[in-house]
């Protein structure tokens, strides 16, 4: 069983992000799971979204989860959130920040005897796609982190995924996926 | 047809909202009046999304009020159409009345509830307040555990509902957030597939026949009254089981999926049982095996049918069990828990020595985690062990602060 937590901001695409991390690995004939927690969440406020991915089907629906990766896609949440709640010795963290990886692990203690990369998600969505939406630069770099599928593979099936939206903006996150492949450290 | 085909793959990735969505749409329902709750609103925007794409031909007719809604779907199947629609917590609670109208007029209906807690405090995360609160309501109550069965369950509701012996509405239970915005993995059916399973829509006694004029909505006074709701129970106890029977039989041999009236998970041999309904069933399957794995012989038993209340099946399940837990996601209120009562109702008059205890869990969509699951069997063997229930009858799971234990 794979296990990932996203730390979001509502608004920020983290339920399509993992939604569509999800949808590209059942491609492959894995079991699935994504959700989120909810609330009376106003856009903006911090939340969490999940991912579990397994050979066989998947039956636990508890949202306790002690997470193999956790993916940080706004800055602030490392200060703000506790990003290394129920983690585990090897728990992964990619993390995006304008810092280098030293920086930040510096600026937040916690992250300290942490596996951290990082990779400024915000920044590259901002410049390919004209938003702060760092869901799929974040997916990018998750790609090159674990290597989980070939990039290529990766972009191709993301293409379908967002398949409803403008080719400009399809072809923005292409740009954005790879960049964040590329920068992640 | 006047309407367009859809192409889905073999397994989609959909949460429960989408898969019920989905299954309205390859069904053909004529009309949905729905206002929208959350979490089920989805299912209802989805519905019009396909009538406005040109995938589904009928109405949607948007109202003030669920209580409107249903009303709608009510004169909607009274004329002879197709009709389903959507809701949750305070929008079901506010349908309450119109919910005993369309099972006492006979109206087949499909309700898809997305189960949620009542207010107050105000909450929108999934239990089964809502669920219990429709259960005296002479509506079939089937009961999905993931997005598969959300999907699968709404076929069986049209099937079993629309049956010219049965004619009464079904409600498909989905727990709030934790099936209805979970993504899995869903094998779907093709249009045709779907379509042909629930068949063209034959009604009866509908008021758009004018060469057989009816009344509906009548009144009956001491005369009849009791007559009527007699008969309509009569039909609950003895004709809807050997229809879902039928409509599983006929749906495992088109998908291969089987659904059971009570799903048994590990029970030939097993000495401690939790009962439960919703996403625990599944969670519980899979802490049932890691148990077995430690040498506690544990099984499951979920309700796929909540009303009628399987009694017989749960007798026959239940007989050669040693210690059970009753779980109710939904405060009894100064009593025991629903299924707990209804669990003892089954056991009282056999020869079962079991040892039969109650928890309340998970309300407002609290988590029940696998460590609870697993403190529950060894609870239960515990119980088996000293040959007597060690514990209050009534406990409470994932609540802070002192432990709250009553009975």
């Amino acid at each position: 069983m794979l296990e990932i937590r996203w730390h979001s901001r509502a608004g920020q695409g983290a339920v399509t992000g993992a939604k569509g991390l999800a949808d590209v690995i059942s491609t492959t004939g894995k079991h699935v799971q994504a959700f989120a927690f909810y609330g009376s969440a106003k856009r903006g406020a911090a939340m969490t979204a999940y991912n579990r991915v397994n050979d066989q089907m998947i039956m636990n629906h508890e949202k306790y989860m002690e997470p193999d990766f956790v993916f940080v896609i706004d800055p602030a949440l490392v200060y703000t959130s506790d990003v290394t709640i129920n983690h585990k010795e090897n728990t992964v963290y990619i993390i995006t920040t304008h810092m280098s990886t030293q920086e930040l692990v510096a600026s937040q203690p916690k992250l300290a005897d942490k596996k951290v990369y990082t990779v400024d998600c915000i920044k590259i969505a901002q410049e390919t796609i004209g938003k702060p939406i760092p869901n799929t630069p974040m997916l990018g770099a998750f790609m090159k982190v674990s290597k989980m599928y070939d990039i290529e593979f990766f972009k191709e099936s993301m293409v379908r995924i967002l398949g409803k939206l403008p080719q400009k903006i399809i072809d923005a996150n292409m740009i954005a996926i790879q960049r964040a492949y590329d920068e992640v450290k | 047809m006047a309407f367009d085909k859809m192409e889905l793959r073999d397994i989609e990735v959909w949460d429960g909202n989408f898969a019920a969505a989905q299954a309205l749409r390859q069904c053909q329902i004529d009309v949905v009046a729905a206002y929208p709750i959350t979490p089920s609103t989805p299912i209802v925007e989805g519905y019009a999304k396909f009538l406005a794409d040109g995938y589904v031909e009928g109405e949607f007719v948007m109202v003030e009020s669920e209580h409107a809604a249903m009303s709608g779907c009510i004169g909607a199947a009274a004329a002879g159409g197709r009709v389903a629609t959507a809701t949750s917590s305070q929008g079901f609670a506010l349908m309450v009345e119109t919910l005993y109208q369309a099972s006492g007029m006979r109206l087949p209906i499909v309700l898809n509830v997305v189960n949620r807690a009542l207010a107050a405090p105000l909450n929108v995360n999934g239990d089964h307040s809502d669920m219990y609160l429709g259960r005296d309501s002479g509506w079939i109550q089937l009961d999905a555990y993931c997005p598969q069965d959300a999907y699968d369950l709404n076929f069986i509701a049209f099937k079993v509902s629309e049956d010219h012996e049965v004619r009464l509405p079904c409600m498909v239970h989905q727990d709030g957030f934790m099936t209805s915005h979970t993504a899995q993995g869903v094998k779907t059916l093709t249009d045709d597939q779907g379509y042909g399973f629930v068949g063209e829509y034959k009604p009866m006694n509908d008021m758009l026949d004018f060469e057989h004029p009816v009344t509906h909505g009548v009144q009956t006074e001491e005369d009849w009254h009791f007559e009527h709701k007699a008969r309509q129970h009569n039909d609950l106890m003895t004709k809807v089981f050997p229809k879902i029977e039928a409509a599983f039989d006929a749906f495992e041999k088109l998908s291969g999926r089987k659904y059971n009236i009570v799903e048994k998970y590990d029970m030939d041999d097993a000495d401690v049982s939790v009962v439960c309904m919703g996403t625990s069933v599944e969670t519980a399957r899979e802490v049932a095996t890691e148990m077995r794995a430690k040498g506690i012989k544990a099984g499951v038993v979920g309700l796929r049918v909540i009303r009628p209340f399987p009694f017989m099946q749960i007798q026959e399940v239940l007989k050669d069990v040693k210690a059970i837990a009753v779980l109710d996601r939904s405060s009894p209120n100064g009593a025991p828990g629903m299924l707990f009562n209804e669990i003892a109702g089954c056991l009282f008059n056999t020869d079962t020595k079991a040892l039969l205890s109650g928890y309340v869990y998970g309300l407002g969509g609290r988590d029940l985690t696998k460590k609870h699951l697993v403190d529950l069997f060894t609870e239960l063997q515990a119980n088996v062990d000293a040959g007597k229930i060690l514990t209050p009858l009534q406990q409470f799971i994932g609540v802070r602060g002192p432990k709250l234990s009553f009975l």
